[in-house]
């Protein structure tokens, strides 16, 4: 599935040091890296589309567990791609759907870890906000700009920014444009983590692999059941837990899962 | 005017030089000076030759701080100076490259270094100095806090009690005195000055400068984790105290050469 991209990178990255033993499944993390740096990496279609492509063919990989998402150290993204968009009209915009493109990542299953540094600003920003989780640079800086540019973020910035900071930071930061450093954004929980520039990529990939070591079946439960609190009431989310709780019953993993723990071993888990 | 540069910049043996140029002036900080030391100072941060900074002025001072007669112009016009915004577009930005540039920066201190010039001093990794040199808090003077970081950097400095009685009495401290109190690195004959700084800073450029911007970069997380927060509390505090009375009578009898006479408005 070696695909060739004209605006990101992908690889894939072993996790652990092969046992060879062969029923031991190849256990992998896949990194996307946004590379358009002439353009500190603004997302127009094309790299959209390649980037979901490629989040797609991870999803599907079943050696791949985990999924680190990137960019350069100067800019996980500056924004959208603002040439292709500044003679739009609403109807041509409509018609075009753009951000169909962006809905698409919503249904990866594989957990999405973010490793931003430096600008992740407008179109970056949300597109980070799309990821489960997020370890920053202590470079890194937030933001929704659109404003400046007399527009409002269109990829969910004003639902999911308000979700998280809720709504009078949120507020304050649509509305002025002004950005936030990464240690602002740690204090109020826009993100996981800030490590220095030199480590950011690599504590995030070995949260990736850590992830990835869990039983892939029970990872997955885990993130669509979080992703569901977004969603609706809380009985509603409370329901859907329980029932993926179950459905965990059902596989290899939590046998052996449980079993292990009872023996005060270290479980295997084989994605079953 | 003449049309000399005003800050002069040179780099030689992966040292780069910026002295401060209005001699006439004993290197106050006009507005076109604050932005040209930023620029300056991004430049010697980007260029990888450059492994060490030194940061000195030319003639007999080092820098006198903000041009106070530029400020006293703006108010005969009936401006009223916002100096919470002049300190945020001008001084604060400095200070913060100066502490967050990972590479060694030395000031070269020629000459009295007051207000923000001891500021600015203040926020350098080293400091070489001259036995003719004075530090001076000269803010309380005209009515104003320290700022340009004085308030936690000196603090940090030389501790709390020494700190604040140099902001209140806005005194000269000598270079004796400094060196007693842990401000300055090395005293050093006039003509020696440029000489001991260069070796300094050559002998830091061919470290292992990486090394050296980690260390920085630690030291700053442990002393200076606030920086950004409290620059702008400064200038907060310093919106407020240019507001008051007492900074327009001192701006005015420093003009005027005489003793202010302060009201505590």
């Amino acid at each position: 599935m070696t695909m060739t991209y004209k605006n990101i990178l992908t690889a894939k990255e072993a996790v652990g040091a092969k046992s060879g033993k062969s029923d031991q499944p190849e256990i992998n993390i896949g990194v996307v890296n946004l590379h358009r740096p002439t353009v500190l990496n603004a997302l127009n279609h094309e790299l959209m589309e390649e980037l979901v492509t490629a989040l797609e063919d991870f999803d599907r990989d079943d050696s791949v567990r985990a999924i680190v998402l990137t960019g350069s150290d100067r800019a996980f993204a500056a924004g959208a791609d603002i040439k292709e968009m500044s003679d739009e009209t609403t109807v041509s915009i409509m018609l075009k759907d753009r951000f169909a493109t962006w809905d698409r990542i919503k249904n990866i299953k594989k957990p999405i870890i973010a490793a931003v540094s430096g600008f992740a600003l407008g179109g970056g920003c949300e597109l980070m906000m799309m990821c489960d989780i997020i370890i920053a640079s202590e470079t890194a800086q937030f933001g929704q700009p659109e404003i400046n540019l007399g527009v409002i973020p269109g990829a969910g910035g004003t639902q999911r920014m308000t979700r998280v900071l809720g709504k009078y930071k949120a507020m304050e930061l649509i509305l002025t444009g002004r950005p936030l450093t990464a240690r602002e954004a740690l204090e109020m929980g826009l993100v996981n983590k800030i490590a220095p520039v030199e480590l950011y990529l690599e504590e995030a990939k070995a949260m990736a692999k850590e992830i990835a070591a869990k039983s892939p079946i029970a990872v997955k439960l885990a993130k669509e059941a979080v992703l569901k609190s977004f969603d609706g009431p809380l009985q509603e989310g409370l329901q859907f837990e329980r029932k993926n709780f179950y459905m965990l019953f059902s596989s290899e993993d939590q046998k052996e899962g449980m079993k292990a723990f009872m023996e005060k071993r270290k479980a295997t888990f084989t994605g079953k | 005017m003449s049309d000399e540069k005003i800050l002069l910049t040179e780099k030689k043996n992966g040292v780069g030089i910026i002295t401060l140029n209005r001699p006439d002036k004993l290197n106050a900080f006009s507005d076109e000076l604050t932005f040209q030391l930023q620029d300056a100072l991004k430049e010697m941060e980007k260029d990888k030759e450059v492994r060490a900074i030194i940061l000195t002025a030319a003639g007999r001072g080092f820098c006198a701080g903000q041009d106070l007669q530029s400020r006293s112009i703006a108010q005969e016009m009936g401006e009223r100076p916002s100096l919470g915004d002049s300190i945020r577009r001008r001084y604060n930005p400095i200070v913060i490259k100066l502490r967050r540039i990972e590479k060694p920066i030395i000031a070269a201190v020629n000459g009295v270094a007051a207000g923000a010039g001891a500021s600015i001093a203040f926020a350098c990794d080293y400091r070489i100095v001259t036995d003719k040199v004075n530090f001076i808090q000269s803010f309380t003077k005209v009515g104003l806090i320290p700022d340009s970081g004085a308030t936690f950097i000196l603090t940090r400095l030389v501790g709390l009690t020494k700190a604040f009685e140099l902001m209140l009495s806005a005194d000269k401290l000598s270079a004796e005195e400094a060196l007693k109190l842990g401000i300055v690195n090395k005293i050093v004959g006039e003509d020696d000055l440029m000489k001991e700084a260069i070796a300094l800073a050559e002998k830091l450029a061919a470290g292992p400068t990486k090394a050296f911007g980690l260390t920085k970069r630690a030291v700053n997380r442990a002393v200076f984790d606030d920086l950004e927060e409290l620059l702008e509390y400064e200038a907060s505090l310093q919106e407020i105290a240019g507001r008051s009375d007492d900074f327009a009578e001192g701006v005015k009898a420093f003009v005027e050469k005489r003793t202010p006479q302060y009201t505590g408005k």
